[in-house]
């Protein structure tokens, strides 16, 4: 069974080209990441497919209705949790979830079961005002509104956006929860971090799709071979590095920083890239504590190669 | 030179201890990092270290300062900007800069030749009368910093400056703060991002209020045990009794 299915996508604002032709299919029960920064084109591909916003041209099909001709079939059967906070901010928690419910002709109670886990976390102070909660409250009541009409297809844009990477833990644990009960999860992160926790991901840039696939191929297909580099001035180092003339790429990552190599000055060296040499380089440009070697490519260095 | 200097620092609302006792000290040029999970108290730490908000004790000193009785001194001697707000959407590139130049009191035949400068510097000259709106956004934070720190302040405050933004603006927005920290600007940054812990100087992580560490990121990866910051994060947010839920 296909849950989503987009064909050649496009939406402009004015001059400005926001999804420039997109096309995926996403089978049922899978989660799949959309991945960019901001300003890449994720929530005009939510705001499509989630039926409140009209494409140019292209089709898309959500759990078997069209976009277009059956949005409001969609609209009965899809939860969306938008990246601003959209909910009734002089409500309390509990009529939000009431009001909620009863658009969608159900109940808190008859689909108790289905969020459970979250809405029981902030329960306790179902009496409280929406805009009084705090980010993490927001963001449980936001998910518990969405899926309280049992959705097939769920929608999440940038849920984790400006979230401390322990409550992110959290948040993937429960999308995990709802995988686990049959609900497909389109779900869009502007952190790379989070690509592996997804079962296919796409990577977003200018309204385009960089690649589609697991995040596990995606990092296999990385077309260069990476180094990591790390002396005792890391910040000379990024400035050094970049003068040299064999290196391709380089780029901070956390403590060492990632270069990729020229494509001529390999075959020059029959393929292989002369270490010895660039440490020699950086010797001479008095860092110490050098240390070279070859670590395998991670999402954002995929990221940036495919963009770049 | 220390520019920061925070003794028992305590913030309370009402009977709850949004911020617990907290002691450093931020050298000049120093990168320092401020983390902590969402709800751990670093919002409110910052708010009084920017002269915004009376602390229910301790002492602070900001830029030389005190932040009770010289708060008006704190603000017009650091920078402060966040992800959330930087710039003026409806108001040219150079308006901007012009603005945030007289709030601050830059002497006005500076200003216009200090704008082209930092224009030229950033590559943005032919942006100059770009609405930011419409400027991409890791632009636009690049030229949030510059605005933060175009009266060349002894401190600036980062307030998540780099969420949302493309991996490769990203980097490029950590390489402004080395410069300016280089130029001999202090920077003081919260951020998610815990490979953006690593390109500090020094790190503090916050949990329940108070500074639970405190120093580079080689030693703490030391004491810790952890092969990275994100490690260390998960490590001590999840002894976090108080939770943001």
């Amino acid at each position: 069974m296909t849950a989503v299915e987009v064909k050649d996508l496009k939406r402009n604002y004015g001059k400005v080209e926001a999804l420039k032709g997109i096309s995926f299919k996403v089978p049922s029960g899978e989660i799949f990441g959309i991945i960019g920064p901001d300003g890449a084109g994720k929530t005009t591909l939510f705001r499509i497919l989630t039926t409140l916003l009209l494409a140019d041209s292209g089709s898309a099909v959500v759990d078997g209705d069209d976009v277009v001709k059956d949005f409001k079939s969609i609209r009965k059967k899809v939860g969306y949790m938008p990246g601003r906070f959209s909910l009734y901010q002089d409500l309390s928690v509990e009529e939000n979830m009431k009001i909620f419910a009863s658009i969608f002709n159900t109940s808190i109670e008859e689909n108790y079961h289905l969020v459970k886990d979250i809405y029981s976390q902030i329960e306790p102070f179902k009496k409280r005002k929406a805009g009084a909660l705090s980010g993490g409250m927001k963001q449980k009541l936001a998910l518990s509104c969405a899926l309280i009409h049992k959705p097939t297809v769920l929608f999440l844009d940038e849920p984790t956006t400006g979230v401390d990477p322990v409550s992110r833990k959290e948040f993937w644990d429960m999308l995990y929860k709802l995988k686990m009960q049959g609900i497909t999860i389109l779900v869009s992160t502007p952190y790379m971090d989070e690509a592996s926790l997804c079962d296919r991901i796409a990577l977003i840039q200018d309204g385009s799709f960089l690649k589609i696939d697991t995040p596990q191929n995606i990092v296999d297909q990385f077309e260069n071979t990476l180094w990591s580099v790390h002396s005792n001035n890391m910040s000379k180092l990024l400035k050094d590095l970049r003068t040299n003339i064999n290196i391709s790429t380089c780029f901070a990552f956390g403590d060492t920083h990632h270069i990729t190599i020229k494509k001529d000055s390999l075959i020059e060296n029959g393929g292989e890239f002369d270490q010895m040499n660039l440490r020699k380089f950086l010797e001479e440009k008095d860092h110490l504590e050098i240390d070279i070697k070859p670590i395998p490519a991670g999402i954002e260095d995929c990221f940036m190669e495919l963009a770049g | 030179m220390k520019v920061i200097v925070a003794e028992n620092l305590t913030k309370k609302f009402g009977q709850f201890t949004a911020v617990d006792t907290i002691s450093f000290e931020v050298e000049q040029g120093e990168i320092f990092g401020f983390l902590g999970a969402n709800g751990a108290g670093k919002t409110t730490a910052m708010r009084m270290l920017c002269g915004l908000s009376k602390p229910t004790s301790g002492k602070g000193k900001v830029a030389g300062f005190d932040i009770y009785k010289q708060s008006e001194d704190v603000k017009a001697n650091i920078g402060y900007m966040s992800q959330k707000f930087a710039l003026y959407d409806d108001l040219r590139v150079w308006e901007n800069l012009r603005l945030y130049a007289g709030i601050y009191g830059v002497p006005k035949k500076e200003i216009d030749p200090k704008i082209d400068n930092l224009l030229a510097t950033l590559g943005l000259q032919d942006e100059k009368n770009t609405m930011v709106k419409a400027l991409p956004l890791g632009w636009k934070q690049k030229l949030a910093f510059s605005a933060a720190i175009f009266h060349e302040p002894k401190i600036v405050f980062l307030d998540e400056p780099t969420g949302g933004v493309d991996p490769v603006a990203r980097r490029q927005f950590w390489e402004l703060i080395y410069d300016a920290a280089d130029r001999g600007i202090t920077a003081f940054v919260t951020t998610h991002y815990m490979d953006e812990a690593e390109y500090c100087n020094r790190v503090s992580i916050m949990v329940d209020g108070r500074i639970e560490a405190l120093d580079t990121p080689k030693n703490l990866k030391e004491e810790f045990k952890a092969e990275n910051m994100d490690q260390i994060f998960h490590q001590l947010a999840r002894k976090a009794i108080r939770t943001d839920s």
